[in-house]
């Protein structure tokens, strides 16, 4: 399946549609207006109306849903696909470097999301670091450029991580004779180099505000690529996504946050957040967590499958996320975990997966479920999408459509073929053009 | 006529042990093919060469008394190739040539020059181990202020193999690193170094190239971020040292930062962009920093003519096109995009062209006269036009650089910089008679000098 998908790439998308849409007879679960059996009606990339019936208006694409499920884009509120570097590990506050600059609108891990129903996804800067690089939110448009994948108006994000991972001293083996390793090696380290970079940040604010003060008539203050972010977080112009597993350190972070007065806008993975979840509440945070996915590092012992109820029951944001190009196609069934585990609603599971992680990105009023005004961004299943046996159908982005399970189906016998042909001609061409032998000495 | 005067020709080589001769100020070339790079053809016509500028070129030149008359009935005069990206004439550069960063960051090798740590910087010396960077403050691989116009030597071996391809210049750049350093404008010739040097600097050379997490950057978007950071610091360093000179009483001199100041010295970033994503990324990072860019590597360029167009951004196409690996894996599975890149990457010259994109050739490492004029020829195949193959050899690579004012074509007043073939330059069989340098005459060495670089490392 893998491997026939890895040749099922289509280059463009299949956006042969205009700008209206009509999908009709199809069980629609819009997460938060409630199910319907019925239409929905799209205009320019955005849906208009949704309702039992509407009648197709005057060259509109009509897409028969045939009695199947639709639900809205899903959104996955952690990923690291599409990206060409993830962690800069080298420094523990690495706020200089963005997931942006490496973007790869190329990447079939894209397509490949598609296919799982995914539509927009928080691309993240790895763990490395105390204070990660900055993030970039896109959504699924494969076939654009780079420009074309980013979720255009979406707040910017960075991550910072707390832990194992930033207490790894960077690539500590291959140190060159004599070189220190990286700081720091302890959980009270990365809270020491968080509290330091934010109060450099601080200085470097006020060096501005009283450059700006003046007129700005003076020389400008050096920009600082690492302390603008941080600055930006102050600011509330950026949103915190925090790496974290254990209680402790989730509560260290919220206390930071406080004295500083930024706000942690998402604890990621927070496996133990069900334990701190009134203070995660308290501060306003939203948590992103596996469903049941522990025990693969030493701070992953203490997690439980209710961790996403019990959280969403004491009043946090709860999302699931993936945190994997592979796990990223099936997030509908992480969803449904929560249903097994933490005896939530069908509603309630798919809004961890879809308008949840929206507000925890600030995107809501754009994505996450199914309502007039929202952008066009819809996924088919041939099941109930909390089925293990759904497979995604169609997938829409802005109304054009971007994924068709019968053109990928029916594409790939042509796809293999040519890349048969080429491999075979390339290979003749490879024999052809053998370097010959050095020439044999002539005689004096 | 033309036997005696090879005759003599072997005759001085023989006797001086080189494969070269000095010859009168004054060459008349006559009764021969010439192809300009700026018109049509000139049939049985002359091209005149006096004191290292070309004086006359066309079917009615007077050739004065004092001229040495060479006979051009079986020859054909271009002008003198140039390769627009280079490592020729510097001694101990890795002869592996410019290598595109991104995917290939192997044939990056580590730069002795780039050398993060202060003090003197030992040249083309080993360098001390430095410290970690530990941020873009720290400079790493950072060599921005070295010049190649000082490092290029016109004994170095790599001139020879390239004259013999029918190159006269070479855009020579420092070895590699993220700040590699300013490039020249060389001509494979000269006594003395200076005399080589037709126009400095040229542009800042990047590569991309990761090292590992035990020093910043470590990563692409390091790199990248790490490049935005200096040229913002160049921008307020100038900033800075403006304010201090216009009133330096009463105000703290800025402290003079050679990175920076190799920085504001070059008139161009060379960035590497291979594939489409890479092109695109490089138009635009370029333009957020406010800085004129020449990217290079190319291959996939074919899918990015109309944007390199819109934007006025020259490409450097190299000239090592992507090949299925020797001796590979017979079971080797490559994917659709790999191969229609291998398949399809001759053809973007001929795309550039016809979207109007300023493209010049660089020779990417290939050594040997023949396997640069098969690449040629690969292009060609794919639908580039024979002029506009001669042009990217030569006059377009001089405008990209803006030297188109003198070198590039046979034009009155130019730099007398030509090569001299017994046919087409781009058939498989012709050979190089001979190049003139600034009017000075070169004869190849013989065609089968083994090439100084593995051919089979040279290739992906």
């Amino acid at each position: 399946m893998k491997k026939a998908l890895r040749w099922a790439v289509l280059l463009a998308p299949l956006a042969a549609f205009g700008a209206d849409v009509l999908i009709q007879n199809g069980k629609i679960i819009t997460v938060t207006k409630g199910r319907l059996d019925g239409s929905i009606l799209i205009r320019d990339g955005k849906i208009v109306e949704v309702a039992e019936k509407i009648l197709a208006p005057p060259g509109v694409q009509v897409v028969d849903a045939g009695g199947q499920y639709v639900i809205p884009g899903i959104v996955d509120c952690h990923s690291h696909i599409a990206a060409e570097s993830i962690n800069e590990g080298s420094v523990s506050v690495s706020s200089m470097v963005g997931i942006e600059d490496v973007l790869n609108s190329e990447e079939v891990s894209i397509y490949r999301a598609l296919a799982g129903g995914v539509t927009t996804a928080n691309i993240l800067h790895g763990s490395a670091n105390s204070i990660g690089g900055k993030c970039s939110v896109i959504k699924m448009r494969w076939g654009k450029d780079t420009a074309g994948l980013l979720f255009e108006g979406a707040k910017p994000g960075i991550k910072f991580a707390l832990g194992e991972n930033p207490k790894r001293r960077g690539d500590a083996d291959n140190l060159q004779p004599g070189a220190v390793p990286r700081y720091p090696a302890t959980r009270m380290g990365v809270e020491d180099v968080i509290r330091q970079a934010f109060t450099d940040a601080k200085i470097y604010q006020a060096e501005w505000n009283d450059h700006r003060a003046k007129g700005g008539n003076t020389l400008p203050p050096r920009r600082d690529l690492k302390l603008e972010p941080l600055v930006e977080v102050l600011e509330g112009k950026r949103l915190v996504h925090a790496h974290c597993y254990r209680a402790d350190e989730i509560l260290m972070l919220l206390r930071v946050a406080d004295d500083h007065g930024f706000k942690i806008r998402t604890l990621q993975h927070v496996l133990e957040g069900y334990k701190v979840a009134k203070e995660i509440a308290a501060h306003g945070a939203g948590a992103s967590t596996f469903s049941d996915w522990w025990a693969y590092k030493v701070e992953a012992y203490d997690a439980i499958p209710f961790n996403a109820a019990i959280m969403h029951k004491k009043g946090v944001l709860v999302s699931l996320n993936s945190d994997s190009a592979e796990l990223m196609r099936r997030l509908n069934t992480e969803a449904a975990k929560a249903i097994k585990y933490g005896g939530l609603s069908e509603d309630e599971a798919l809004a961890m997966v879809t308008i949840n992680p929206a507000k925890q990105l600030m995107v809501d009023n754009r994505v996450g479920s199914i309502e007039a005004g929202k952008d066009a961004d819809l996924v088919i299943y041939d099941k109930h999408p909390l089925s293990n046996y759904a497979k995604v159908q169609k997938v829409f982005i802005d109304g054009a459509m971007y994924f068709d399970r019968d053109k990928d189906l029916s594409d790939r016998a042509e796809k293999e073929a040519r890349r048969k042909a080429l491999t075979e001609q390339q290979r003749q061409q490879q024999k052809k053009t053998a370097p010959a032998k050095p020439a044999a000495r002539r005689p004096a | 006529m033309r036997n005696t005067i090879l005759f003599y020709l072997a005759a001085v080589g023989c006797l001086t042990g080189i494969s070269q001769a000095e010859v009168p100020g004054v060459i008349a070339i006559r009764n021969t093919r010439i192809h300009t790079a700026t018109g049509p053809p000139i049939q049985g016509g002359t091209v005149l060469v006096r004191d290292g500028l070309i004086e006359a070129v066309g079917a009615n030149v007077a050739i004065p008394a004092d001229a040495w008359v060479i006979d051009g009935n079986s020859l054909t005069v271009y002008p003198g190739l140039i390769d627009a990206l280079s490592r020729w004439g510097i001694p101990g550069a890795p002869s592996g040539a410019a290598g595109a960063g991104g995917r290939t960051p192997s044939l990056d090798a580590p730069s002795p020059l780039a050398d993060p740590s202060p003090g003197p910087v030992p040249i083309l010396g080993p360098a001390p181990a430095a410290p970690p960077a530990r941020g873009p403050e720290d400079r790493p691989s950072n060599s921005s202020w070295v010049r190649a116009q000082d490092l290029v030597r016109a004994t170095d071996r790599s001139i020879a193999a390239a004259r013999s391809a029918g190159f006269t210049t070479s855009v020579t750049y420092p070895a590699s690193g993220i700040f590699a350093g300013q490039g020249a404008v060389i001509n494979l010739a000269g006594d003395k170094p200076g005399q080589m040097v037709v126009a400095a600097p040229a542009g800042q050379y990047h590569s991309l190239t990761v090292r590992s997490f035990s020093s910043f950057p470590g990563s692409l978007m390091g790199v990248i971020a790490y490049i935005r950071q200096v040229y913002l610091d160049a921008d307020h360093y100038q900033a800075a040292l403006k304010a201090y000179q216009a009133n330096p009483r009463g105000s703290r001199r800025p402290a003079y930062d050679r990175a920076l100041e190799g920085v504001l010295e070059s008139p161009r970033m060379l960035l590497p962009a291979t594939r489409a994503v890479e092109i695109d990324r490089m138009i635009r990072f370029a333009a957020e920093l406010k800085r004129k860019a020449v990217l290079y590597g190319g291959h996939e360029s074919y899918r990015a003519a109309d944007l390199l167009k819109k934007t006025s951004t020259p490409i450097l196409i190299d000239l090592r096109w992507p090949e299925r690996p020797r001796e590979s894996d017979p079971e080797r599975r490559d994917s659709l995009r790999t191969l229609e890149l291998r398949e399809k990457a001759p053809g973007s010259p001929a795309a550039l062209a016809k979207a109007g994109v300023a493209f010049a050739f660089y020779s990417g490492g290939l050594e040997r006269p023949a396997d640069v004029r098969a690449a040629v020829r690969k292009a060609i195949t794919a639908g580039l036009s024979e002029e506009q193959a001669l042009r990217a050899l030569t006059l377009a690579a001089a405008e990209i650089y803006g030297v188109g004012d003198r070198i590039g074509s046979i034009e009155p007043g130019k730099i007398a910089n030509l090569v001299i073939t017994g046919g087409s330059l781009f058939d498989e069989s012709t050979k190089v008679k001979f190049v003139l340098i600034d009017g000075v005459k070169y004869d190849p060495a013989p065609e089968s000098t083994p090439p100084t670089s593995s051919r089979t490392e040279a290739i992906q």
